[in-house]
């Protein structure tokens, strides 16, 4: 025991962007706040790290669109360093030397589509509208805590009557709608729209992104909403490059909660919370330091903070059973590398600005399911979808002079493989050279520029960041692990039934990508209920 | 319409085909349909944009600095060779003519610029004084070369030691055989280099930068991502934030230094020179009018378009108009008006510039600005905040003196 060592009003153990905005909240509103990171660096999956001298890399995510902007404002982010650079274009090569652009430009943008599908290109700003509505009527539901419906306490029945109106407001038309977005497969939702099986490639991706399911999958049309609910300068469905990679995000986070007073160690691995009878007053770290505290609350994946940190002992038979069956599953990985100069697509050559937005490998539907066939039977796919960005083309400090990073993420690489995940080391560099491979079949020249390879598989994803089975959104985005059943039925609303023991992290509502609501939202939770 | 030296550059350039005019020139607004890239350069990477149109003036002789300080609000006698500064120059009623900087080149060498001619305003004080007077505008073209990376860019091309330059200094520099003299100003409010040449020699400066940019994410930029950089910076234009008190035709659209938020540039205790008295009676009297920044409330304006089933909208460009702004939301009493504003992406505030009551002017006061939405007028709370929002270190910071 630590005597006489400092008792915090919260601990918060993980300092990923969730973590960190959860103690800059509660830091802001005069709580004495400890973050306890594992890792040397910030950030989580949010994290920029120098792996080649001169070259940065956003390790994991490497976009930002979710992040909801009232936090920005809240925190007063932008003044601790939070910047965000709009990218312009979603460029697709084509294998057959052709290629797609599609731009912030409208018409610009209908002038390509209209080479593939002239209806198509019409149809675009329609559905443009639709989602943007959709994201209109999901922001509704993302910005504040998920009801219980099974609850009759005053606030889920407030908070149910609040999604109904959302509901409501949508009119029968787009409320109909909404329930195909709710069950429908990326396709499907998409052939309600489009022809071209070349728009369509690109655009169903979306709906896989993190997910161990295909563009055909049903219930893939949903995780196409959350990748649509970006906001950005009050604009909806942008995406952008954070300044200094995706840790500039955290990094903010990070200087925020400071400023506000709260502390935060790196290179301190909690290993326990310490649990008497049901409650928690602290943690334990892996070098035996307790650290005494009135609340805890945990910026990892559900997994792990109920049984790692807190352990079955402590819990309800019935909860262990329904924790263990939150599926993960991970099925993407990451492959960063460091270039000698810029990658020419032979399909459409130069640095222009094509390839200063992000930069997709989903020629078609069929590639895409073709892609997921191979990972269903436990293995990475030969040629998997990639969505690859060139940051330093946009931001020169990631990159020496006329150097650049290429940041490429890779579906499908599942956690499970046929001989288990711990064969990943086995496989990982074959699964680099298969994402090498692909993106040289568009950049002739790429295995020529390659200075540096960085590998990650969703194995990697858990060993070095803590995701269970590499899922990166902290356990999936399918329906039924969301809202009110994210994480568990009973405990969705960042309680656990550890007494003072909080979560935050992707894996409660309302799910992953760089958003900061779980953090905001069992920051405002915890304020709410005073002592918890 | 004139053309600058730089113009077949900048019309292979200009995919947008969006020009305006400047001062008689074809200007690009943007080079781009979206201008929102060459924004993103001046603020991340570096911008470059042709400052031509702006009118130059050499300023030469024995008597060039005590010329100078008789016409300027601040004592040019005291700007030491090497330096430039920013200022303002008055009428007798201290009511501002125009704004620009002036630079010591020399001893007896200056080089003055304007926002408009004033060849004939200038050329009205010279008697008495051993000075030549220049109009240099149409020989000497110029460019700025904006952004964080805009140090190393032009460390490429020329043999200037820019790791000491300071903020608001010039110096003189050698690229392959011309010269050109360099000073560290602007109008974006951040790190960045205004860069003048004699015309013959503009396209070759153009082709080293655009050459050396490459490695850093330069891009040619217009006039549209630089009127939301100046907005955030804080930095006044003149016809739209603020008239020539030799041009309106009724009282009330002069405005004095101290009106404009440029009173630091104003040195009373000296020698006479144009305005002194009338500036220092309003110093000591007070103003009427104070220039400010607006900060515009988000969740006001999220909530009053959500009234009307809509996401908030920002403008895309920033804008100059004449928007009311009052003390309440009844609306019954107009405090004074908005006259720039813009979305700051980087910022994530939705700023303008406004001139208002004096008495409103304390850092923190809440005004309602005007806000129409589905063709309906209403006011959102707006907050008063210095002119300047956004000041980077970098824009002052020297790494060769540290």
């Amino acid at each position: 025991m630590n005597n006489g060592a400092k008792k915090y009003d919260v601990v918060v153990v993980g300092g990923g962007h969730n973590g960190l905005i959860c103690a800059a909240y509660l830091a802001k509103a005069g709580r004495s706040v400890l973050v306890l990171e594992r890792r040397h660096v910030l950030g989580g999956a949010a994290v920029s790290e120098e792996l080649y001298p001169g070259f940065t890399f956003s390790v994991a995510s490497y976009v930002v669109s979710l992040f909801r902007p009232h936090i920005i404002r809240e925190l007063e982010l932008a003044r601790h360093g939070y910047e965000i650079i709009p990218m312009d274009c979603s460029f697709l090569p084509l294998p057959d030397g052709d290629s797609l652009a599609r731009w912030a430009d409208g018409n610009r943008s209908r002038r390509e589509i209209q080479r593939f599908s002239k209806k198509d290109a019409e149809v675009y700003p329609e559905f443009s509208r639709v989602m943007t509505l959709m994201g209109k009527f999901a922001k509704q539901i993302i910005d504040h805590p998920a009801p219980d419906i099974a609850s009759l306490k005053l606030k889920d029945l407030l908070g149910m009557t609040r999604i109904g109106k959302a509901f409501r407001s949508l009119g029968p038309d787009l409320f109909h709608l909404n329930l195909k977005l709710l069950t429908l497969s990326a396709v499907d939702f998409l052939d309600l729209w489009f022809e071209s099986e070349i728009l369509k490639g690109p655009m169903s991706a979306s709906g896989i992104i993190g997910t161990f399911k295909g563009v055909r999958s049903p219930g893939t049309a949903y995780v196409l909403l959350h990748h649509y609910m970006g906001e950005l300068d009050g604009a909806f469905r942008s995406w952008g490059f954070s300044k200094g990679g995706t840790g500039g995000v955290s990094m903010a986070c990070a200087r925020a909660a400071q400023s506000y007073g709260a502390e935060i160690r790196t290179s301190a691995p909690v290993m326990t919370v310490i649990v008497k009878n049901g409650r928690t007053d602290g943690v334990v770290l892996e070098d035996g330091e307790e650290i005494a505290a009135d609340l805890v609350v945990s910026n990892l994946d559900p997994r792990r903070t109920y049984l790692s940190l807190v352990g079955e002992e402590h819990l309800d038979g019935d909860v262990v059973k329904e924790i263990n069956r939150f599926k993960y599953r991970g099925s993407s990985g990451k492959v960063n590398l460091a270039l000698d100069r810029v990658p020419e697509f032979a399909c459409r050559p130069g640095d222009g600005d094509h390839i200063r937005g992000d930069i997709a490998i989903a020629p078609n539907v069929d590639y895409m399911e073709r892609a997921y066939d191979e990972a269903k039977y436990g293995a990475f796919s030969q040629r998997p979808f990639i969505n690859a960005v060139i940051p330093s083309l946009t931001d020169p400090t990631l990159a020496p002079p006329g150097k650049h990073v290429l940041s490429c993420f890779v579906q499908y690489a599942p956690y499970h493989l046929k001989e288990g995940a711990e064969d990943w080391p086995n496989q990982r560099e074959a699964f680099g050279d298969a994402v090498v491979d692909t993106m040289a079949e568009y950049i002739p020249g790429l295995k020529d520029i390659i200075l540096y390879r960085q590998v990650l598989t969703p194995w990697d994803l858990e060993q070095q960041m803590g995701l269970t089975e590499g899922n990166i959104f902290q356990g999936e985005l399918s329906l039924e692990q969301l809202l009110f059943q994210r994480p568990l039925a009973g405990f969705a609303q960042y309680k656990t039934p550890i007494h003072n023991l909080w979560m935050c992290g992707s894996g409660t509502h309302p799910g992953g990508g760089v958003m900061g609501s779980g953090g905001e939202l069992a920051a405002k939770s915890i304020l709410r209920g005073k002592a918890g | 319409m004139l053309k600058t030296p730089f113009f077949p550059r900048q019309l292979a350039l200009c995919e947008s085909m969006s020009w305006k005019e400047w001062s008689g020139y074809h200007a690009v607004s943007s080079y781009l349909v979206l201008h929102d890239a060459e924004y993103f350069a001046f603020r991340n990477a570096a911008g470059l944009l042709d400052v031509t149109p702006l009118f130059k003036y050499r300023v030469r002789g024995k008597d060039a600095a005590d010329y100078l300080a008789q016409i300027m609000v601040k004592d040019i006698t005291r700007l030491t060779v090497g330096r430039v500064t920013y200022l303002c120059w008055c009428n007798h009623e201290g009511k501002v003519v125009d704004d620009g900087t002036v630079m010591r080149r020399g001893e007896e060498d200056f080089f003055v610029t304007t926002a408009d001619p004033c060849f004939s305003w200038f050329s009205r004080f010279l008697r008495g004084y051993d000075v030549t007077l220049e109009d240099v505008s149409e020989q000497v073209a110029a460019v700025a070369l904006q952004g964080p990376t805009s140090r190393d860019v032009l460390k490429q091309v020329c043999d200037a030691d820019l790791d000491t330059l300071k903020f608001f200094r010039t110096t003189k520099a050698r690229l392959d055989d011309f010269a050109v003299w360099i000073s560290r100003t602007g109008y974006t409010g951040d790190l960045g280099y205004e860069i003048w040449v004699e015309n013959e020699h503009a396209l070759k400066l153009w082709d080293a930068l655009m050459a050396a940019g490459r490695n850093y994410a330069l891009r040619p930029a217009g006039l549209d991502a630089l009127d939301q950089c100046r907005v955030e910076a804080g930095l006044i234009l003149k016809n739209v934030d603020y008239y020539n008190a030799l041009h309106v035709l009724i009282e009330d659209r002069k405005s004095s230094p101290y009106e404009l938020s440029l009173g630091w540039t104003v040195q009373l205790d000296r020698a006479p020179f144009n305005g002194q008295k009338a500036l220092r009676h309003e110093k000591e009297n007070g103003s009427q009018w104070a220039f400010v920044g607006l900060d515009i409330d988000w969740p006001e304006t999220e909530a009053l378009y959500a009234r009307y089933g809509l996401p908030p909208e920002v403008p895309h460009t920033a804008w100059r108009l004449s928007i009311p702004v009052y003390s309440d939301a009844s609306r019954e009493k107009q405090i004074g008006y908005a006259t720039s504003g813009t979305w700051s992406p980087i910022l994530k505030k939705n700023i303008a510039l406004a001139t208002i009551r004096a008495d409103y002017q304390e850092i923190g006061t809440e005004v309602q600005f005007e806000m129409t939405v589905e063709h309906t007028r209403h006011t959102v709370m707006a907050t008063v905040h210095k002119p300047q929002f956004f000041n980077p270190k970098r824009k002052t910071s020297t790494p060769g003196s540290q």
